[in-house]
């Protein structure tokens, strides 16, 4: 969401300037989307149709990771549920990221057709104008394709259920989701230097998406250590779900690190935040 | 004489505006590798715990893998060939000038495509794969013959992915809104293409269902022969047959849909 | 916010827009090679500096390229600009761009700030709340843009469905539902037939006049200024060429009105005081007269000596005029 708003408008930003600005960027970015919704709505049809080609798609994804387990009983030493349990929580988060913040990709474009000027004589945070333009609850299919397939391998996975793992759920499920919007701001702003390469973006976002999918055992230990380390993607679900799912820890980790996607979702988007900054002021700057 | 001079004046046309986009093309051939790099691991995974699944062993299915990064963009197996703008032409009602233009429509953007298919597999195909291939221990036949054999089948891809896409694309003389049948076609292009998983590992009569459809005339045919899996006749033989058919369907629906927009006075 | 208001005071005695000696330099890099590239500094801007006051309505004109859209992106907070003092009331644009936003109008000819597949009223509730317009002032400012722009049937038709014309009145009016004391307007009348053209100059007018809206209008069309300005700007270059009334333009670049005169049959050029025959056509003739002077002493004269059967009077393109200016100063 606007967790990041355009802070920075002035040299020397202070916190009450940060915190308006996020209060501004929410305001703007509700009432753009909440008009989008209204509009979507009045075509009730074409929005469930779109709604399940969205859950389809996705969901042939999966069909993929079946008929892989048609042939073998495990990948990279994790079944089929366990897998699914990876499966759903990577969904879901990615799901949710490209409901809120999906619009992003469409950056590059705006600045070539030079339509990202109209959102800067607003009075509202360019951040929020440009992530809840287009806003499509049709996205949502990705996130119930999501949960649903989480909440099959839930059913199937054999997990002593203590109240911390119940816990850790939901707050992984909102972690990833920053990590990932993290990503989507950040591809954003590299499309402020790059406007043709909005498919860099998808090697981080569909990519990692997709890499999140699979058990970190099937990834070389260069791999696995990038997305621990430098795009801190492990910490989306592999690192927490490794604990639920009581498994030994990629790279030899300490148990702990299971409980810090919050800290570093947080620290993701304000990185994410200061790349989008530099990127705008670029913008302003060069006016291209 | 003068007619193929013409097309090929076309087909130049359409590689050259590809070549335009330079950027989304690197930017394009960093994905691919991405791509690329995630679905060796789970692939070696899976051959890990069935070796020799579908008769491929490792450097097989490592190759199939980068062959697929290279030809998703080339055969634009996910949509995103020329049917898009064709598609758009359509309900802007711009098609009615091409009808009568003195050029068969078809042709036109089949050379369009082709032009436009080249220019992806040198500049988005070649680099994923000479990188899979310098990264990772593949399977590359030795001998020039085969080379030629597979060539050969990956021109009889382009014009089955095509005629599947013109096909689409034709269906916006009749539907208003082609989000639908886009997603559609996304979908059969990457479940039946092999894209998703090689069509050899399907099981059962899914699998015997899947690599009978044109899209295994895509990615499929083309790597197995590489692969030394297919005997070249036969396969020339199943992509040609899709290639008059779907071409032939594309021929007919052109027909009806030119009848439609004469006699709506377009 | 205590010491920005301060200032606001200061620079109103300057001038409601003020610039100071601004510059804006791009850095243009260029292929020149397979791998090489140039780097080149444009100064799209130069050294620009005016002051605009309240309530006036200028046209700020100038060839493609010359720096009127920088001018403009800058003094809307868009743009950055590399150095020198822009204050319009009282505010920087580029450091409080979003405290800016509430206070001006502005409407690109060329691109619409309204959301293109939604309907056109949409983009009118959505400034409603972005703006923060108070209920009854919203409606007001509503119901008047649509009477007089003509929108009432427009209002649940999608942008992107709507013809140039109809956009542009549409965006004039979300560009003025929030009172803003100054508007912008970059190209309004580019690509519009005579009517709509006619509609939107009426309505500025209207506009400026009651509510002394500070208007500055970039144009390529000399109608627009002679209809709308008593003040007009030229830039070229990035630099300010001229700055004063539309007649001294005239005067300054030296500029000819034409008079095309069809007389009954073909015959000698014609010999009037303060006209000279430029061109001779069959009956058809081109007299050139300074563009300062009226044409009305000119018809009759020639009315009363010649056999006349039509005529008509040609204004100078402001390219020529400019492009003129331009080269007697590089003489000089």
């Amino acid at each position: 969401m606007g967790e990041v708003g355009e802070v920075g408008e002035v040299g020397h930003p202070g916190r009450g300037r940060v915190r308006e600005a996020v209060r501004e960027g929410v305001r703007a970015y509700l009432m753009i989307a909440g008009m989008w919704v209204r509009s979507t709505m009045a075509y009730r049809a074409s929005f469930v149709m779109t709604t399940f080609g969205s859950f389809a798609t996705t969901f042939f994804d999966f069909v993929g990771i079946m008929l892989m387990f048609s042939r073998v009983d495990a990948l990279g030493g994790w079944s089929l549920p366990e897998v699914a349990f990876l499966y759903g929580l990577s969904g879901t988060s990615f799901g949710l990221a490209d409901l809120v913040i999906g619009s992003m990709e469409r950056l590059g474009r705006r600045v070539r057709d030079g339509t990202l000027d109209t959102l800067l004589v607003r009075p509202a945070p360019v951040l929020a104008q440009v992530a809840a333009d287009q806003f499509a609850l049709r996205r949502l299919g990705r996130v119930v394709q999501g949960l649903l397939v989480l909440g099959w391998s839930v059913a199937r996975l054999d997990v002593d259920w203590t109240p911390l793992k119940l816990l850790l759920m939901p707050v992984m499920l909102v972690s990833g989701c920053g990590i990932f919007c993290a990503v989507f701001v950040a591809g954003a702003a590299f499309q402020f230097l790059a406007q043709d390469a909005s498919e860099v973006q998808n090697a981080f976002t569909y990519g990692g998406g997709a890499l999140l999918q699979y058990p970190p055992t099937v990834f070389a230990r260069e791999l696995v250590r990038g997305v621990t380390f430098v795009l801190p993607l492990a910490f989306v679900n592999w690192l927490p779900a490794t604990y639920v799912l009581g498994r030994p820890y990629p790279l030899a980790l300490p148990e702990w690190v299971a409980f810090a996607p919050p800290l570093v979702a947080v620290a993701c988007c304000a990185l994410a935040g200061l790349a989008w900054r530099a990127g705008l002021r670029s913008y302003r700057s060069t006016g291209s | 004489m003068g007619a193929g001079r013409l097309y090929a004046a076309v087909a130049a046309g359409g590689f050259r505006r590809y070549a335009t986009y330079r950027a989304a093309t690197a930017a394009g051939v960093f994905t691919n590798t991405v791509f690329g790099l995630i679905l060796v691991s789970t692939y070696r995974a899976l051959w890990d715990e069935r070796p020799h699944l579908g008769g491929w062993d490792q450097t097989q299915v490592v190759t199939y893998v980068w062959l697929g990064q290279a030809f998703l963009s080339t055969l634009a197996i996910g949509g995103g060939g020329v049917e898009n703008e064709l598609m758009d032409r359509i309900r802007t009602g711009d098609v009615a000038i091409d009808l009568y233009r003195p050029v068969d429509l078809q042709l036109w953007w089949l050379a369009t495509d082709l032009g436009r298919a080249f220019f992806q597999l040198l500049g988005r195909g070649v680099v994923p794969f000479v990188f899979g291939a310098v990264c990772f221990p593949v399977y590359l036949p030795t001998d020039a013959g085969t080379w030629v054999a597979f060539f050969v089948a990956v021109l009889l891809a382009m014009l089955v992915g095509f005629g599947i896409r013109y096909l689409v694309a034709l269906s916006a003389f009749w539907l208003l809104d082609g989000m639908g049948v886009t997603q559609m076609a996304w979908l059969a292009g990457f479940f039946c293409s092999g894209m998703l998983l090689p069509l050899n590992v399907f099981p059962g009569a899914l699998g015997e269902v899947v690599r009978a459809l044109p899209w295994s005339a895509l990615l499929q045919a083309p790597a197995q022969i590489l692969l030394g899996h297919a005997d070249p006749l036969g396969t020339y033989a199943f992509q040609g047959a899709w290639a008059v058919a779907l071409l032939g369907a594309g021929r007919l629906v052109q027909s009806a849909a030119t009848r439609r927009v004469v006699v709506q006075g377009g | 916010m205590a010491k920005t208001a301060e200032t606001a005071d200061g620079s109103l005695a300057e001038g409601f827009i003020a610039l100071q000696d601004v510059a804006k330099v791009f850095e243009v890099r260029r292929k020149t090679g397979f791998l090489k590239r140039e780097r080149r500094e444009v100064r799209a801007v130069d050294g620009l500096s005016f002051t605009v006051a309240r309530g006036e309505m200028v046209g700020y004109i100038g060839p493609n390229g010359a720096g009127k859209s920088t001018t403009i992106k800058m003094l809307t907070g868009i743009l950055t600009p590399s150095a020198g003092r822009l204050r319009v009331a009282g505010i920087d644009p580029s450091r409080e761009r979003r405290r800016l936003a509430h206070r001006i109008g502005v409407v690109f000819g060329q691109r619409t700030t309204l959301w293109w597949d939604l309907p056109l009223i949409d983009s009118y509730r959505l400034a409603h709340r972005m703006y923060r317009i108070p209920d009854a002032r919203y409606r007001e400012n509503l119901d008047r843009c649509v009477e007089l722009l003509e929108l009432q049937a427009l209002l649940d038709v999608p942008v992107r469905q709507l013809s140039l014309g109809q956009r542009m009145r549409g965006d004039i009016a979300a560009a003025l539902l929030h009172d803003p004391e100054v508007l912008y307007l970059d190209e309004p009348t580019i690509g519009l037939d005579v009517v709509s053209k006619a509609k939107v100059r009426g309505f500025l007018r209207e506009l400026n006049a009651e509510r002394s809206t500070t208007v500055l209008l970039t144009t390529h069309d000399l109608q627009d200024i002679e209809q709308l300005c008593s003040r007009v700007m030229v830039i070229d270059q990035g630099r300010l060429m001229y700055d004063g009334p539309l007649a001294g333009l005239h005067e300054a670049g030296e500029s000819e009105r034409t008079l095309v005169v069809d007389l009954e049959r073909e015959l000698p050029p014609v010999v009037v005081p303060s006209a000279r025959v430029v061109r001779v056509e069959g009956p058809r003739q081109w007299l050139a007269f300074p563009a300062g002077q009226s044409a009305a002493p000119l018809v009759a004269r020639l009315a009363a000596e010649y056999p006349l059967v039509d005529l008509s009077v040609r204004e100078p393109d402001i390219e020529a005029v400019i492009a003129k200016m331009y080269a007697e100063k590089a003489v000089s």
